[in-house]
């Protein structure tokens, strides 16, 4: 029994030196075999790899975006198109809640003296979001209740317009015409510190009004969108659940009137979105591994058409037939995880070029790479098997008259 | 009192060709001692080589018997036969048969690896063999760099190497100019001298007498030619 386990690795060792010297010796054919493994692996790992990056930044940058708020929107019964004051103030009244600050916004024209700019985004906003969000307001001051309950003319003005209207001249306490209408601007912002999930999806507004201003502006009075700020430490989906309680009082019951979305749902259809999307890529990757595995069963059975003599000799020198196909085996074996490890490093060196050019965060699967590894290996046994399985059938009396 | 190395009783062996059965090898009852020097003499195409392929192990009769050393060859597995090929018979072929990737060395050595022999045994029992066939300062030259006559060296080593019982060697000088023809039977002569086994398949008269022992073979018929020596 020792005695068989030890010839077995002589000859084991002998057919890897031998097929190793086959697929330096021929190198050129043996690139041309591996290509397609190569690029398979390749794609898969850069691809695995990037999504992963991708997935890892858009996930914790949502998490610091929307951690403790979810929004509400509203489309209302025949009955009931939105929320008022009173229904906003008691929302904020829920024991999960923190704050509210409603969403309203529309385009419209700005003027200053003979020069106009069509196109601008109003905001409406609140009290609470400028005590939430200080740092929003760079000069000047913010917008209070005051001016909410009093729906003054009164607004901030984001860089662009002050880049427009304002050169050279200080805003604050000037005035500018929306939509006809003259506006006192009583500070200055920016956006820049306070990135929102809201802003991400619409872009950043030009103008911020109170909003019950912005309401009027647009001829409505009720609310049909806006941010919920929790409590501390409250869960989002009991206060998910509290909200929808309220609002369902308020909608009398009717079916369908608004929507609440969690940041946590959000993440979860994006997570799905990036899976598909990486299953269905990897499913065109895994084509490429296909042909390349028919690729080198094709360079196989060549080989063995070509070697029919040294078959034929190895036989009639001693060789079984399962150690003339353990070595054809071998030979595709490492022909084609050359190729698959190859790929491997071919695309880490691509995932790190992508992750740096698009910003994300490059980590490392193991996973992928051993998926990569094992790919190769695989289709390297399974398409190398009738080669390998065609060579050991071959008569050596017919193998060696071929000469 | 000499001891029977192999027996064949009443072989015959048949080829189809298309509808045609072809009778290759007609009731051929052939005996061998150990330490003989046979040489089959016939024209080309008489089943010299098939006959060959039977007593290597390579092919098997369609019918009769074969006692190759004990062992009764009908009865075997593929991979059986394959260890008795190994083991039992050194081949030499006309054209050398050596693999043009591998040097004289690697060559010679690979009888001993289907025999599981470690590559440093190996090694020197190949140097051994090329030593005593007079290549020794060949042994890393590739099959393309040597003379016919020195690859036709190079094979007999490879036939040597696993010492087996027999050599069989197939029309050997075949492809080589009279001289080196001469000085490979010269290597021929010393090893059946040292007391080895060995069959030469020749049409050649001249060859075949240098062995002691000459058997006819005529359109698959066999005849025993009774003794010959060398002049
Ligand atoms: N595989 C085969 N199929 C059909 N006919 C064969 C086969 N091998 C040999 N023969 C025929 O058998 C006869 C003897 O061949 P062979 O033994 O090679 O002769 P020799 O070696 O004496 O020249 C030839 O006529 C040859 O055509
Ligand atoms: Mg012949």
């Amino acid at each position: 029994m020792l005695k068989k386990l030890r010839k077995f690795f002589v000859m084991l060792r002998e057919c890897v030196t031998m097929s190793l010297e086959n697929i330096w010796g021929n190198k050129v054919r043996s690139f041309l075999t591996v290509l397609g493994i190569l690029i398979g692996v390749t794609a898969v790992i850069a691809l695995i790899t990037t999504v992963n990056g991708v997935s890892g930044s858009l996930t914790s940058s949502f998490s610091s975006m929307g951690a403790g708020t979810l929004t509400v929107s509203v489309t209302g019964s025949d009955l009931k198109t939105g929320l008022n004051t009173d229904d906003l103030n008691e929302l904020t009244g829920l024991d999960l809640v923190a704050g509210l600050t409603p969403t309203v916004s529309s385009r419209v024209r700005v003027s200053r003296g003979g020069s106009y700019e069509s196109g601008m985004t109003v905001s409406g906003k609140n009290a609470y979001y400028f005590r939430t969000n200080p740092d929003v307001v760079t000069r000047g001051r913010a917008l209070n209740v005051i001016d909410e309950s009093n729906m003054s003319f009164v607004c901030l003005i984001g860089p662009e317009l002050v880049e427009t209207f304002f050169y050279g001249v200080d805003p604050v306490g000037e005035s500018l015409y929306i939509s006809g209408i003259p506006f006192t601007v009583v500070g200055l912002f920016s956006d820049e510190n306070t990135e929102s999930i809201t802003s991400m999806f619409s872009g950043s507004p030009d103008i911020l009004v109170p909003y019950t201003t912005a309401l009027k502006l647009n001829n409505d009075n009720l609310v049909t969108s806006f941010t919920v700020y929790l409590a501390d430490g409250a869960d989002s989906e009991l206060a998910s659940d509290q909200i929808e309680a309220a609002m369902d009082v308020m909608f009398s019951y009717e079916e369908d009137c608004f929507t609440i979305t969690t940041m946590s749902s959000v993440e979860d259809t994006m997570e799905e979105m990036l899976g598909m999307m990486t299953a269905l890529l990897a499913g065109i990757a895994s084509i490429a591994l296909v042909v390349g595995g028919i690729g080198i069963m094709n360079m196989m059975l060549t080989s063995v058409t070509e070697r029919t003599t040294e078959i034929g000799l190895k036989k009639a020198l001693g060789a079984i037939p399962w150690q003339i196909q353990v070595q054809f085996l071998i030979e595709s074996f490492l022909l084609s995880i050359i190729g698959g490890i190859a790929g491997v490093a071919l695309g880490l060196l691509l995932s790190i070029i992508l992750t740096n050019v698009m910003g994300t965060e490059f980590v490392v699967s193991v996973g992928a790479i051993a998926l990569g590894v094992g790919f190769s290996a695989a289709v390297g046994i399974i398409f190398g098997w009738a080669p390998a399985r065609k060579a050991s059938k071959l008569n050596p009396i017919d193998a060696l008259r071929s000469v | 009192m000499s001891e029977v190395f192999f027996n064949m009783e009443g072989i015959n062996k048949f080829y189809q060709m298309g509808d045609e059965r072809m009778h290759i090898l007609k009731d051929i009852h052939l005996r061998m001692d150990k330490g003989e020097y046979l040489s089959v003499l016939g024209p080309s195409g008489s089943g010299k080589s098939t006959l060959m392929n039977i007593i290597g192990c390579l092919d098997t009769p369609t019918s009769g018997s074969y006692v190759l050393n004990g062992n009764l060859i009908e009865d075997m597995t593929e991979a059986e036969l394959a260890q008795i090929r190994n083991r039992e018979i050194g081949f030499i072929f006309q054209n050398s048969q050596l693999l043009p990737r591998l040097n004289a060395l690697r060559n010679v050595e690979m009888p001993l690896i289907y025999a599981g022999i470690p590559p440093k045994e190996r090694r020197r029992r190949a140097m051994e063999m090329l030593e005593r066939v007079g290549l020794s300062d060949r042994m890393y030259h590739f099959p393309n760099q040597l003379s016919g006559g020195q690859q036709q060296r190079v094979a007999i080593a490879r036939a040597l190497v696993g010492n087996p019982n027999l050599l069989l060697a197939d029309e050997p000088t075949g492809a080589l100019d009279q001289k080196t023809g001469r000085q490979v039977m010269q290597l021929f002569q010393e090893l059946s001298d040292e007391g080895r086994t060995i069959i030469m398949i020749t049409h050649d008269m001249h060859i075949a007498s240098y062995a002691r022992r000459v058997v006819h073979i005529i359109d698959g018929e066999l005849t025993e030619g009774g003794e010959a020596s060398h002049a």
